[in-house]
Order: structure tokens, then C-alpha cells, then sequence
């Protein structure tokens, strides 16, 4: 069998604008939905994550309970889930994109929320009592002292998180949303030359992630100027 | 779920009996085995190549180092499910003839699960046990090689003993990640428990019914795994430490 480039670079029009970024008639689109799907997501990690630390047990305990139960089941569950329920709950069909969205947030909430925390928890007590000390309230100390510290500890976590995310994105295709893989899927059925397809979407998964983990490093060394120096 | 129950209505009918009418409780019954056994044969074989490629991303050896490295980073890169397909549909394409015709007739889905889940899972369990041997001062293998050891030598029988005990934590929450992640060798065809799940789901329509028992036999098992390895954890804790390496991703 000889590698046929000609049948990539006929389809690479399709593959990357439809399935990599989401302009087309098909929609969907892998970038299309990770970018939005790592905002909420980390959104909803904040939130549980700091409801996990907090005081009070009825914030407390649905937080962790939620975290456990997300972490306990595999993602193709929570997106057959949803893909079963939304429309339920709505009485009307729902789009495969808003279904994958909403599951991704979700599902990943649960996980960024385990690193948001132990971010917090990386930051020494005094800082608190600290912040206390000088007459700020919660917000006050979460926002610009706890929180800003927080983050910058767990950017290595955060960011192979999003790496994760990005990948998982992947699974959009099993409920029928055009993603990359999804698009790779469809050209191989119709040329019939699953290799090349699914060599060259590897290799642009590939090139997106590696390009994050190289990002998250620069972003590491660049927002903790200790940890620049030769050790 | 009692307040999803509610959100559902009134116009959905429950049959919670269809989870053990037959044939759907012995489609349940086998696709769990089936995802044990997937799960137990790739976790040998994935663990396997994290020892092997996770001791070489740490060796003096250059060539060897970048070797280990491409195969981490390339693998662990890219999405498990576009693994699965490749392994499927594209692999056997470029397999000699003889190889082809002995897979296609001993399970091709099985073994594209198992290399597709092994690969990928090897090299995320190389950067685990990377992690652990380089948690490990390095005067404990240079004391290894002065003492008349060799540089393999001191691997067997100093880093990877300390690392293993060490890593603990962290590999059981990769080992959990196989588990979960073994649920989409349904994509190819193989007949574990979310393939299991959905059948029941298309042949009753009652998805609430199975994704439930779909979700609390997944649940069962990971925290049931979780609780087992905390106590394994404890006992082969190495004394004197506390630092535990830190929980991984996802």
C-alpha cells in the first residue's frame, strides 16, 4: 500500500474549515465548540471549586458529592446523558452542538473545580489572615489575593486540563456533531482511505495540542519570574 | 436524580424491569465483563510501556530520551477515539496479508481496543512514572552506579522499586481514566458496557432505566477500585514520607 497525499490535500479544505474550525453548512466545528466549552468550563470549576472549600455544608457537601459522581462516570455517559435528557427537559430537539456543550461543562467543571482547589489550597494561610487582617471581606480576599496566587500555581494543571478538554472534544462525533473526527469519518467512508484520514487528523489534533502544552510553558515561566531562574 | 425524575414529567412511564428481563440483564452481565476483561488486558500491556518508555525519558542516553519522548508526545496528544478509528479502520489496511486475515477472523474490534487503549494509555502512564522517578534524587542512582551497579541495574533494582510505591496515587487515578475511557471501544463495536447500555436503551426506549444502571455499575466500579487502592496505598506507603505525588488529570 503506498500513502496517497493527493486524497489529504483534496480534502483538506473540508476537514479543516468544517471539521477543525466549524464554518460550513454542517456546523459544529472542534475549535468552534472547545473554545467556548473551556470558558464554561472553567467557569463552572470555579464556582464548585471554591463551593468545595467553602464553611457552610450545603454548599459544601453538593459540591463535593457532584465532583465525586462526575469523576466516578465516563464522559461517553454524561453525552449520552444529556443527549437523552435536554431534549426531554426542553419538551423540544436540541442541536448536537448545545447537547455536547453543556455536557463539556459539566463533565469538566468537575475536574478543573479538583485543580481550582488544590491551587487554593497551595497558598499559604497567612496570606488569608493577611488579607483578613487589613479589613477585606471574602470577595475581596478571594479576588485579589487568594484567587490570583491560586491560578498562577495550578497553570501547568489547568492548561493540560484544557489539553484534555480539546481532546475530548472528539467525542462530539459519537452523537453526530461535525467535528474533526467526525469529518475525517464521513471523507473516509466516501474515498475510502481511513489511514490517510486519520494519520493526517491525528496529526492536527497533534499540532493544536502540542502548540498549547508549548504555550502553557511559556505562560509558566513568564507569570512566575522565580521559577525562571536556573535552579 | 429523583429531581431529574421530576424534571422528566409525568408522560414518561418506568420500567425498571427491563434491566433484568432477558435478554437485557445478560447483555448487562457481559458487557461489564467485557469492559474488565478490556480493561485488565490493556491495563497490563499499558503499564508495561509507561515502565519501559517512563525509565527511558529519564536515562544519560540522548537518542534513547528522544525516542521515548516522540512516542509520549505524540500519542498521549491526540484523541483516544481518533486512536480507536485509526487502529480499526486504518491500521489493518497496511498489515501484511497474513497478519490481516488472523485478526480479522480473532476479533478485530477486541484488538483494535486493546492496542488503541494500551498505545495511548502507555505513554500518559510513561508521564505518571516519569513524574515518580524523577521524584527520586538523583544521587540515589549515581550512589546505585558508584557502588559497581549498571545503569540498567540501578533502574531495576533502586528507581523503579522506590518509584512504584511512590506513584501509587497517581497511577490508580490513571488506571481509573482506562477504565472510563475503555467505554468508548463501543464506537468500534466492541460489546462492553455503554455498547450494552445503549442496545437495551434501543431496543426498550427506556434510556432513563439504562443509563442508570449503565452510570451506577460505572460508579461502583471506580469508587470501589478508589476505596481498594487507598488501603493499598497506605500499606505500601514508604515511611518517613508525607509528601504523596500530586493527583493527575484527568
Amino acid at each position: 500500500m503506498n500513502f496517497d497525499i493527493a486524497v489529504i490535500l483534496s480534502n483538506a479544505k473540508f476537514l479543516l474549515l468544517q471539521g477543525l474550525v466549524g464554518i460550513g453548512r454542517f456546523g459544529g466545528g472542534t475549535l468552534r465548540l472547545a473554545i467556548p466549552a473551556i470558558v464554561l468550563g472553567f467557569g463552572v470549576g470555579m464556582v464548585l471549586g471554591l463551593a468545595r472549600l467553602a464553611r457552610r455544608r450545603w454548599i459544601h457537601y453538593p459540591a463535593a458529592v457532584y465532583i465525586e459522581l462526575i469523576r466516578g462516570i465516563p464522559l461517553v455517559m454524561v453525552i449520552f446523558w444529556f443527549w437523552f435528557l435536554v431534549p426531554v427537559i426542553l419538551g423540544r430537539p436540541v442541536p448536537e452542538y448545545w447537547v455536547a456543550l453543556t455536557a463539556f461543562a459539566i463533565f469538566e467543571g468537575a475536574y478543573i473545580a479538583e485543580i481550582v482547589r488544590a491551587g487554593i489550597q497551595s497558598v499559604p494561610k497567612s496570606q488569608m489572615d493577611a488579607a483578613t487582617a487589613s479589613g477585606l471581606n471574602y470577595i475581596q480576599t478571594m479576588g485579589s489575593v487568594l484567587l490570583p496566587q491560586a491560578i498562577r500555581n495550578v497553570i501547568p494543571s489547568l492548561v493540560t486540563q484544557f489539553i484534555v478538554l480539546f481532546k475530548d472534544t472528539s467525542l462530539a462525533s459519537i452523537i453526530g456533531m461535525m467535528d474533526l473526527t467526525k469529518a475525517a469519518q464521513t471523507v473516509s467512508q466516501r474515498e475510502l482511505r481511513p489511514f490517510e484520514m486519520y494519520v493526517f487528523i491525528a496529526v492536527v489534533y497533534w499540532v493544536c495540542t502540542y502548540s498549547m502544552s508549548r504555550f502553557s510553558r511559556w505562560l509558566e515561566v513568564r507569570m512566575s519570574p522565580e521559577r525562571a531562574l536556573p535552579r | 436524580m429523583l429531581t431529574m425524575a421530576g424534571l422528566l414529567g409525568s408522560s414518561y412511564q418506568f420500567h425498571w424491569s427491563v434491566l433484568w428481563q432477558a435478554p437485557h440483564g445478560q447483555w448487562l452481565l457481559n458487557g461489564l465483563l467485557m469492559t474488565l476483561k478490556l480493561t485488565a488486558v490493556s491495563w497490563v500491556f499499558a503499564v508495561f510501556l509507561g515502565i519501559l518508555f517512563g525509565s527511558l525519558r529519564t536515562v544519560p542516553s540522548r537518542p534513547l530520551r528522544m525516542v521515548a519522548s516522540a512516542y509520549v508526545e505524540f500519542f498521549r496528544n491526540v484523541p483516544l477515539l481518533v486512536w480507536l478509528f485509526f487502529w480499526y479502520f486504518g491500521a489493518p489496511e497496511v498489515l501484511p496479508e497474513s497478519v490481516r486475515e488472523w485478526v480479522i477472523h480473532h476479533g478485530m474490534e477486541y484488538w483494535s481496543a486493546v492496542a488503541g487503549i494500551s498505545i495511548y494509555h502507555g505513554a500518559r502512564m510513561s508521564e505518571v512514572i516519569r513524574a515518580g522517578i524523577q521524584s527520586i534524587p538523583r544521587a540515589q542512582v549515581e550512589s546505585g552506579i558508584a557502588t559497581g551497579l549498571s545503569v540498567f541495574q540501578a533502574y531495576r533494582l533502586i528507581v523503579i522499586p522506590i518509584a512504584l510505591r511512590l506513584i501509587v496515587p497517581p497511577v490508580t487515578n490513571e488506571s481509573l481514566n482506562l477504565l472510563k475511557n475503555s467505554s468508548l471501544a463501543m464506537t468500534i463495536g466492541v460489546g462492553e458496557l455503554t455498547f450494552a447500555t445503549r442496545q437495551i436503551e434501543t431496543y426498550t426506549a427506556k434510556a432513563f432505566e439504562a443509563f442508570t444502571a449503565g452510570t451506577l455499575i460505572y460508579l461502583g466500579l471506580c469508587l470501589g477500585i478508589a476505596f481498594v487502592m487507598n488501603r493499598v496505598e497506605k500499606k505500601f506507603a514508604i515511611p518517613g514520607l508525607i509528601a504523596r505525588t500530586e493527583r493527575a488529570e484527568h
